[in-house]
């Protein structure tokens, strides 16, 4: 006896209406996607809920897996077996021989085929006796129980379900559009693109890079963390800028407490321009209110000017702290705090203002006409495709 | 030659050592240096901890390389009872350790350490009650062996897990060098902190070693320096044995999965044939790892009988090799309560998957023949 398949619960899924089917859809999908590595596994549809059949697959990897996929709220493993009372029993002794952690236990019995000889009722105490008399030390508890085991009685078959292990939650990736992430490599943007991801967005990624002033390896620590966050989603594209003329003109000619607005201004105008090319609805970013001189009200309303495209900003409202408590769960920190230069720290004027205007900006910016090296630069964007199965080809064979 | 020594050591696999050679050649540079040889060198070595870590079923920033099976087990050890030392100097482990785990303990007595060693039944296997009961408010770690290298018997880590997860404050090691490749452990969700693994007993090559070490688990690190390894481990990165390990543990974890089985098949032929001549005590029990018999010739010096099947170019050992200078009694064996003269007299045959049937009948053939040999020569 072995668990045979996973049982997918979907939660706040479940209230979306009509277009409930495509969700799911996209669900199925991108749990096969995921799981792809497995070939004899199957993933079924069926009324509220899903399957991932096992087909003799060892189901401990599998479940790793679904915990990186959103729109999974709950999973548990569970056991098929011929509606006959005696190998429901087996199989519900199995359950709870293989949960851990467990000292008090309660059996529901739902009994939807009306043909099984035993009622629901009665079937909780054949059951509960069973596992009483053949385990030692583990109670009865029906009210706080630390492990519920579930008996459903269908007409094709009995299914035993055991403990719950926690999904996710979020929506399903790709069920909620495409967005564009403003990725620097710190701490910040790729949680904030995890957070996108929760909602079900798709993401891309921009990253603004200023060689010789920032190395190979800054641009090869945005890539990695591209491939980190493809572990919740699908590949994703990055597209790198060749940002060091245009920066190094905006450094030269305008006043230095503006420098660093103007770039930012730049940064969204091109991102913009990317949006279009790659029919993106919306940019992402890791800004947080406050945090640093480009983050205040007066510098956020400054360099939101130039583009009406919407800005999710996942971040905006948290506290630092939380910001790192995410990035550590989803393994990006490690990789964020490697000090190599990136383009926000290279060029850092004496005293950025803090507090810049529009106007003033506007008035800056009219005196030399930056067009030219911005179309240099969106020209120049080279496009990479990050994904989570991908290893540098020069190692392979070493493995 | 037939070699039956694979405790001791494995020969290295043609292709772990190509491997090692690859990247010695290739990808020389310092992981920590900044420019570009130094970027690959780097994504190599966290592609070498990536590809562990799916292997193990751990997270990346889980595993520590280290230079082998005794490393693994001091940084685990002394690093635990140095860093965690306000909340309490007890340590439990047990009488059947492999010397780094049991001189590891004893160098932390000289510092105050009080430590518990637990005993063992005839089976070689402690008494889960015997660890309840031993658990103390200041205990600090608990460091238990998965395969005891000179018997083959196995502890019942996952109970063991069980029971250190309710002690929130205590870590729990687990000495797996004997085991890995051989008998499966979960690592994840288990109540393990520390996990000691060693390249040279799966096939890969001496000095090359993985420590899994559970996420926010400190270590007070045995070597300081450059902060390499999350500074548990300073010192330069020996990339080529990292990634030749990784190749090891994934060859051996295949062969785990196909050929298992057979090599209980093995072990099973060879007990039985063991059984059958009357000078030889089997002492390795019926539940044990499938690689290792361990039994005993009452009356015949185990050193002799080594170099007279050695003449023969059959390779066994007495006890564990890092053991083998001392004197001869197992100290294992005589925890497990055998008579001194099953202790004095103990041999261990180690199998690896690339031993055949034919090997063993021919062993046991010579076995006997030398056995009769040495009673003729004594009479």
């Amino acid at each position: 006896m072995q668990y045979d398949h996973i049982l997918i619960r979907y939660g706040e899924m479940a209230l979306k209406g009509k277009n409930i089917k495509q969700f799911i859809i996209r669900l199925q999908e991108n749990i096969q996607h995921k799981l792809a590595a497995f070939p004899n596994i199957k993933v079924k549809r069926t009324q509220g809920r899903m399957f991932i059949l096992l087909n003799g697959h060892d189901p401990e990897p599998i479940i790793e897996k679904c915990k990186n996929i959103f729109g999974i709220q709950s999973m548990s493993l569970a056991i098929k077996v011929e509606n006959d009372p005696d190998k429901i029993k087996e199989a519900a002794l199995y359950a709870l021989k293989n949960a851990t952690n467990v000292n008090t236990f309660k059996v529901s019995v739902k009994r939807i085929n009306k043909d099984f000889p035993i009622a629901s009722q009665e079937m909780n105490q054949v059951l509960g006796r069973h596992l009483l008399i053949n385990t030692n030390e583990i109670k009865v508890d029906v009210h706080h129980p630390d492990l519920e085991i579930k008996v459903e009685i269908r007409l094709e078959a009995a299914y035993i379900t055991s403990s719950v292990i926690q999904g996710l939650g979020g929506l399903p990736v790709g069920t909620s559009g495409k967005s564009l992430l403003l990725l620097s490599g710190g701490i910040d943007s790729p949680v904030a693109g995890y957070l996108a991801m929760k909602r079900g967005v798709q993401i891309e990624a921009i990253h603004f890079h200023s060689p010789p002033f920032t190395s190979e390896r800054a641009k090869q620590k945005v890539l990695d963390l591209a491939k980190q966050l493809t572990k919740y989603g699908k590949s994703i594209q990055v597209h790198i800028v060749p940002f060091t003329k245009l920066q190094q003109e905006i450094f030269r000619e305008m006043p230095d407490g503006y420098a660093m607005t103007i770039m930012r201004r730049m940064m969204m105008r091109i991102s913009e321009r990317v949006c279009v090319n790659q029919e993106i609805l919306s940019l992402t970013t890791g800004e947080n209110l406050g945090q640093v001189a480009s983050q205040t009200m007066q510098s956020m309303n400054t360099i939101n000017e130039v583009t009406n495209y919407p800005i999710i900003r996942p971040l905006i409202t948290m506290d630092k702290t939380e910001i790192i408590n995410i990035s550590r769960e989803i393994g990006t920190y490690d990789t964020s705090i490697l000090p190599y230069e990136d383009c926000c720290t290279i060029f850092v004027p004496k005293s950025p203002k803090t507090k810049p205007k529009r106007e003033k900006a506007n008035l800056f910016e009219s005196k030399k006409d930056f067009t030219k090296l911005m179309d240099e630069a969106i020209a120049g964007i080279e496009t990479i495709k990050v994904s989570a199965r991908d290893t540098e080809t020069k190692f392979d064979g070493l493995f | 030659m037939i070699y039956l020594d694979n405790s001791a050591t494995t020969v290295p696999d043609s292709t772990v050592l190509k491997s090692f050679e690859q990247v010695s050649t290739t990808f020389f540079a310092n992981p920590s240096s900044i420019h570009p040889l130094g970027g690959e060198a780097e994504k190599l070595l966290i592609q070498a901890k990536k590809q562990a870590a799916e292997i193990l079923y751990v997270a990346e920033n889980e595993i520590i390389f280290t230079s082998g099976g005794t490393e693994g087990n001091n940084i685990a050890i002394k690093g635990i009872a140095l860093e965690h030392q306000s909340r309490g100097k007890h340590i439990i482990t047990t009488q059947i350790e492999h010397p780094s785990v049991d001189n590891a303990c004893k160098s932390l007595e000289k510092l105050g350490f009080e430590i518990t060693y637990l005993p063992v039944n005839r089976d070689g296997v402690i008494a889960l009650s015997d660890l309840k009961q031993a658990i103390r408010n200041d205990t600090i770690l608990i460091s238990i062996m998965h395969v005891n290298n000179e018997l083959g018997s196995i502890q019942p880590i996952a109970e063991i897990g069980k029971i250190a997860k309710q002690y929130p404050k205590l870590f729990f090691h687990v000495d797996y060098v004997q085991g890995l490749g051989k008998v499966p452990l979960t690592l994840r969700n288990s109540g393990i902190d520390l996990c000691t693994m060693s390249g040279h007993k799966i096939h890969g090559l001496k000095g090359t070693g993985l420590l899994f070490v559970k996420n926010r688990t400190t270590l007070f690190p045995l070597f300081h320096g450059g902060e390499q390894e999350q500074a548990i481990r300073s010192g330069t990165e020996n990339l080529a044995g990292a990634v030749s390990i990784v190749k090891a543990l994934r060859l051996i974890m295949e062969k785990e999965r196909l050929y298992k089985q057979r090599l209980y098949e093995l072990q099973r032929f060879l007990r039985e044939e063991l059984e059958k001549i009357e000078a030889v005590k089997v002492n390795t029990p019926i539940h044990a790892a499938p690689h290792i018999i361990n039994f005993s010739i009452p009356g015949i010096k185990p050193e002799v009988m080594i170099h007279m099947l050695s003449e023969e170019e059959i390779y066994i050992s007495t006890k564990s090799a890092c053991s083998s200078k001392k004197s001869d009694e197992s100290k294992i064996l005589a925890a497990c309560g055998f008579s001194d003269d099953r202790a004095v007299s103990a041999l261990r045959v180690s199998l690896s998957y690339q031993n055949t049937e034919e090997e063993l009948t021919n062993f046991i053939h010579v076995l006997k023949e030398k056995i009769q040999q040495f009673k003729e020569v004594m009479e």
